[in-house]
């Protein structure tokens, strides 16, 4: 991540283009993630991630909960199935529609208020 | 001498499929914590082994399961048939753990941290299983609580990319607030069964599904 400067009263975004995120792998981008996360910053990714790094990201979090440090993230991405939408020979040939708008942030900083097919609400709240 | 290596592999290959064919598919019960899935897996244990040993503790508490566990051989008869799975209860899946929630259930703060760090063991375990060691999956959701949530839609999805059959149940359907029709809404497509491993309602259909599915 690039220098940020100095923090100020407030709550950090990152917004990560697909772009920026297209010439990582699979542990990189976990890794962006995770440590933009535990700085108490709210990561929005353009594109989201795959299945496969979603269950990734989520074994890796596990790993570093650590009781009064960090307690895990909370992660949000509209409920559509967009792998069930693509063909077998899609997902096979690697086509498979992934890019979704994903939230990540601390689980002690935000907290979903009301999610649906379409809408995302969350407040955010300082550490 | 290539001719030969090829005959081999072939024979090789053929081999192993029809083993692993006689071999019972490993079946994980998934879901978010509480939903009822040591309970279901005990449910399916009970009646369908000789000792109808339970699979482990059931518990209001969150993260009672910290392991995987799984029960081999599990005959289930079907219409004059038989399909034998393994199945494998598995750790509630989240993406936060935080201590201080087991504190209102009158547990030590030792207690507490203790329990936290063995169900984030447990959930990275649950996830690793699901990648590499499960044939198909049964995922529980509490019917009484809102399915529209982030563990749900990503953990459908990791099943759905990995080609893995699932069948959704809609549990605990002899609670009040039970909605089944709110999990068909949230997963259409999918076919939802309702259920309560608790009570034992639904049973008999959940095993039909489970000889389409899995047998």
């Amino acid at each position: 991540m690039a220098e940020v400067k100095e923090p100020r009263d407030g709550v950090q975004i990152d917004l990560i283009s697909g772009q920026r995120m297209e010439g990582l792998t699979s542990m990189e981008k976990i890794r962006m993630i995770l440590d933009g996360v535990r700085e108490g910053n709210i990561v929005i990714l353009e594109e989201g991630l795959s299945p496969d790094e979603e269950s990734r990201l989520i074994e890796v979090t596990m790993t570093e909960i650590s009781p009064d440090e960090f307690t895990g993230l909370e992660i949000e991405t509209y409920p559509r199935s967009e792998t069930a939408d693509a063909s077998f020979l899609d997902r096979l040939m690697g086509k498979q529609q992934t890019q979704k708008l994903t939230v990540i942030g601390p689980a002690n900083q935000i907290e979903t208020l009301h999610k649906d097919e379409n809408l995302i609400q969350t407040l955010v709240s300082r550490r | 001498m290539g001719l030969l290596t090829d005959l081999k592999s072939s024979i090789s290959r053929a081999a192993s499929v029809l083993f692993a064919e006689n071999e019972p598919k490993r079946i994980g019960i998934y879901g978010p914590p509480n939903a009822g899935k040591t309970t279901l897996a005990n449910r399916i244990a009970r009646d369908w082994t000789e000792h109808g040993d339970a699979v482990g503790p059931e518990s209001h508490v969150p993260h009672e399961t910290r392991r995987a566990r799984r029960k081999e051989n599990v005959e289930i008869e079907r219409n004059g048939s038989t399909v034998t799975i393994d199945i494998v209860d598995t750790p509630g899946v989240t993406t936060k753990v935080d201590y201080t929630e087991f504190l209102e259930h009158d547990m030590e703060k030792e207690d507490a941290v203790r329990r936290s760090r063995e169900a984030t063991e447990g959930v990275a375990e649950a996830m690793h299983w699901l990648r590499e060691d499960v044939d198909g999956v049964i995922y529980v959701l509490d019917s009484a609580n809102d399915p529209f949530t982030q563990v749900n839609t990503m953990l459908i999805g990791i099943i759905e990319s990995q080609d893995l059959p699932v069948l959704i149940l809609a549990n605990k359907i002899d609670l009040e607030d039970s909605s089944v029709q709110r999990i068909r809404n949230a997963f259409p497509q999918h076919e939802t069964t309702p259920v309560s491993a608790l009570e034992g309602d639904n049973m008999d259909e959940v095993y039909d599904k489970i000889a389409e599915y899995f047998g």
